[in-house]
């Protein structure tokens, strides 16, 4: 078995000047225009985020462990799941890859000193954590109980919770991804090194290229829906209420024109970072470059004519649901191809089983899981038992944490000795990485079972013989908890005292392997000119360097 | 080209993250047009619920039509129009090398007639609107025919026209450092992209109104008995 | 430096002011047309008369005063992908709110004659 690790003697940790120390103070990070830097402040941010989204979980879960509810009143339930769905869908899952390996990677990958517009970077993270701001202030204050789809009339009349206040968070948020977006297609089409053509990027790349259309065209219509929630909720008109001629199924048209193409943010930069990982760790070049590239694309571009499926048991037209249906099962094909290609590349590989090529492996399987679940739903018939229940749950988070999550974590400990400059110790990557597969599947493949078996989703109480399959997705759920507290400690260890990681302690192929961990501030001493292809591994078949 | 020898040429407004004057030109034009793309979904929200609305509720629609006045809409349409014209020209004096004082003017004159707009609309048309009663969740005493679905109609202009003056007063602020920074010799013929891309963020901002008039102002027609 | 013929040393296309003026004039008149035509009872046709007046209006103003004439194609793909997504989201959305009230006849392939029909 070859390890991808070289074979380190003791370095001094001398990590040269590079973008971490070229510059110390606070205001050299609060006013830096490093792409490096400001990924890392999206790090911090995002980091909090996923662990106060995470606690609304962990308390749901364990409130869940008796059939009349252990620990809550319905109505804090209520704003209990919808805290967990906002924080962790606007504040953690949409910006988590692109905001962080996306703006640290991206003019790494393809031979550029930064983005095409800093300033505007830098502006997009003041954004972000003021939209964090309203949404925490909110949350601490009470919070909303309207779920994280806000839908009228509950939202604009009924409810008493601070819905403006969290939906002005999510608002400004939105504005901080849609600048993110522009920054990064303004940058892959115009800063690519010399004989970086668009074939030769990797396809972390195209990912995220895909992903910042979604963010562009997807984005700006869940602003304008929120704004006109909003005015119907202070001004009392009714841009939505039935009384004066208004349809609440117009709020879902628009807020799912908007959030179905969002699950693609989701995931899609997650599928961008497991060809990466997948043709490190099997040290292969993909199989079938230019499918996985325009899968992507695919994805991107269908995924905004399915957004009904959310919508067939509302009241929508039999005949538009139809046509979202048959819709709906074609956007699974591009993602169904990205998992063929990548098991075709596993296949004679030489692979190895650090933990990042854990987090991979176990992406491909839970999400194809998801994926396939999906379909049950797309299918009009079926989804009509199956929605608003438990199944849906089970459903899109095996995509969001099996997939999505994994492949963030994932990406980080590959990336982690080039941001840091350090190792992570990496059995303790591996315990952690196991820990959270087996919690995940715990807690989440029971969902299945009971969605299948009729128990409703956003309910703060179930009938008693659902018990048992919710005792063990409570369990599963708190050995997910520590799965995901191992890393933040290893990580903040070797920050001073991980081993210096030296350039490419991976040998993998990739601009950013080229340069020094961490990097320095401009990169590249001089831009460099690209030649190869996109994962240019050796085929001899003999491992070598 | 040593480094410094080729920090020494490069021009004012350079940025450092690009390897060419015409590469960042270029990336500034793209992120622009990427940004109005984001405009033309964000405006594009409201504009699929008013052609939802409209297409349910088409008398109800004429009929809030018809309390809006086609005077202030073609007129406020006309000084858009002129002032995309000064816009562009402003540009143009610019870009070949005019005095600076010249692309002042056409940049005061084009926030003036932006300024005119506004005062149109904010002091003949909404300060009447407040006053006759047909300002949805404000003041509203409208009830003739089609009062629910009338006042439906009026939530749409205020929300679309009040969303297009919003970007217009950007715009004005937009075009005030441009004023004051052609008045510190930022500009030339070699670098006037700030112009530039300040110019489309306003012409789209017309282009919006040019929709908004026929769709708010004349729907069903203003022809006796429509 | 140069003046109405317009050269500029950097490499833009310099637009001549004639090309401006005339612009602006047809802008204008097409304002005066559109406002003078919905004085008129077209019936149904009012509302296409407005939009394609407006439609025109757009492209004048994209064309020459945003410069898309003289630009890449890029520009265009993006502009065109802009408008497209608009057209999906009220498209799609009319798709469900037009047929709501819309009856199932009878069964097999006769389902499709009232789709068709309303169609045309």
């Amino acid at each position: 078995m070859s390890t991808a690790i070289a074979d380190l003697h003791e370095t001094p940790a001398d990590l040269g000047v590079n973008y971490l120390n070229a510059n110390y103070g606070i205001r050299s990070w609060l006013l830096t225009k490093d792409h490096k830097r400001i990924g890392l402040l999206y790090l911090a941010t995002i980091t909090l985020m996923f662990f106060v989204g995470g606690t609304a979980a962990v308390l749901m879960r364990l409130h869940l462990i008796e059939p009349q509810g252990a620990l809550f009143e319905p109505e804090t339930y209520n704003k209990l799941f919808s805290t967990h769905g906002i924080i962790m869908v606007f504040f953690f899952l949409v910006p988590s890859i692109p905001a962080t390996l996306g703006n640290f990677l991206i003019p790494l990958m393809i031979g550029a000193r930064d983005v095409a517009f800093p300033k505007l970077n830098l502006m997009s993270w003041y954004i972000f954590i003021t939209g964090c701001g309203f949404a925490l202030y909110a949350t601490l204050s009470g919070g909303v109980d309207t779920g994280w789809t806000f839908y009228p009339p509950y939202s604009s009349s009924f409810s008493h919770t601070h819905v403006v206040a969290v939906a002005l968070g999510v608002f400004i948020a939105g504005f901080s991804s849609i600048l993110t977006g522009l920054n990064f297609i303004v940058t892959i089409h115009k800063m690519r090194a010399p004989g970086m053509t668009w074939f030769r990027l990797p396809l972390f790349i195209w990912a995220l290229y895909a992903t910042s259309l979604i963010f562009v065209l997807g984005t700006p219509v869940i602003a304008i829906t929120l704004f006109l929630l909003g005015l119907e909720r202070i001004l009392h008109v009714g841009i939505f209420d039935p009384a004066v001629g208004g349809d609440p199924l117009l709020f879902q048209h628009l807020f799912w024109f908007y959030s179905h193409p969002a699950v693609y943010i989701m995931i899609l930069p997650g599928m961008g970072v497991i060809s990466e990982l997948i043709t490190a760790f099997s040290r292969k070049k993909i199989f079938g470059y230019t499918f996985v590239a325009f899968s992507s694309l695919a994805i991107a571009i269908i995924s905004f004519v399915v957004w009904g499926h959310h919508m067939f048991v509302t009241g929508q037209s039999i005949y538009a649901g139809l046509v979202f249906s048959v819709l709906s099962f074609l956007v699974a094909i591009p993602s169904a191809i990205k998992v063929f290609n990548w098991t075709a590349t596993l296949y004679k590989g030489s692979i190895s089983y650090e933990a990042p090529m854990l987090y991979a492996l176990g992406f491909i399987g839970l999400f194809t899981i998801g994926g396939l679940t999906g379909l049950f739903l797309a299918s009009l018939a079926t989804d009509v038992h199956l929605n608003g229940t438990y199944f849906i749950v089970a459903h899109f988070h095996y995509i969001m944490v099996g997939g999505a999550v994994m492949a963030y974590m994932g990406g980080i400990h590959f990336w982690w000795p080039k941001i840091t400059g350090r190792l992570y110790p990496d059995y303790w990557a591996r315990v952690a990485a196991a820990l959270i597969f087996i919690g995940f599947n715990l807690t989440f493949f029971p969902q299945f079972v009971l969605g299948y078996l009729g128990m409703p989703r956003r309910y703060a109480v179930y009938p008693a013989e659902f018990q048992v399959l919710n005792v063990m997705s409570s369990a599963g759920a708190s050995i997910l908890g520590i799965g995901y507290v191992i890393p933040l400690i290893y990580l903040t260890w070797s920050m001073r005292y991980g081993r210096a990681a030296g350039p490419n302690p991976w040998r993998a192929k990739g601009l950013e392997w080229t340069i020094p961990s961490p990097p320095p501030t401009e990169n590249f001493e001089e831009i460099p000119i690209v030649t190869e292809e996109a994962y240019n591994y050796p085929t001899s078949g003999v491992a070598s360097v | 080209m040593s480094e410094l020898a080729a920090h020494s040429a490069h021009p004012p407004g350079f940025a450092h993250q690009f390897e060419t004057v015409a590469q960042q030109r270029e990336a500034g034009k793209l992120g622009m047009w990427v940004f109005l793309v984001t405009e033309i979904l964000f405006f594009g929200g409201m504009f699929t619920a008013y052609t939802v609305y409209r297409s349910l509720h088409l008398q109800a629609f004429i009929t809030g039509s018809h309390l809006l006045e086609v005077k202030f809409g073609a007129t406020n349409t006309a000084v858009l129009i002129v002032s995309s014209l000064t816009m562009a020209m402003a540009i143009r004096s610019a870009q070949t090398g005019k005095r600076k004082g010249q692309t002042i003017w056409w940049l005061i004159l084009t926030m003036l007639l932006g300024a005119t707009f506004l005062f149109l609309k904010f002091r003949f048309e909404w300060y009447h609107d407040y006053v006759d009663g047909i300002v949805p969740g404000v003041s509203w005493s409208y009830h003739g025919p089609y009062a629910p679905g009338a006042e439906l109609f009026m939530c749409f202009y205020f929300f679309m026209t009040g969303l297009h003056a919003l970007h217009m007063i950007v715009g004005i602020g937009i075009l005030t450092v441009l004023t004051v920074m052609t008045a510190r010799n930022k500009f030339s013929p070699q670098y006037y992209a700030p112009l530039e891309i300040s110019g489309l963020y306003w012409h789209f901002v017309d282009i919006v109104w040019i929709f908004l008039f026929p769709l708010l102002y004349l729907i069903g027609g203003r022809y006796p008995g429509s | 430096m140069s003046e109405a013929s317009g050269h500029s040393s950097g490499s833009e296309h310099v637009v001549p002011v004639s090309t401006y003026v005339g612009v602006f004039l047809a802008l204008i008149g097409l304002t005066a047309l559109t406002t003078g035509v919905a004085y008129i009872d077209l019936g149904r046709w009012n509302t296409v008369a407005a939009l394609a007046i407006a439609v025109i209006k757009m492209l004048l103003v994209v064309l020459f005063f945003m410069h898309v004439k003289y630009s890449t194609g890029l520009t265009r793909i993006a502009i065109l992908a802009g408008f497209f997504w608009l057209l999906i989201m009220i498209t799609l959305t009319l798709s469900d709110e037009l047929t709501r009230g819309w009856e199932i006849v009878s069964h097999g392939w006769s389902v499709m004659i009232p789709v068709v029909l309303r169609l045309l």
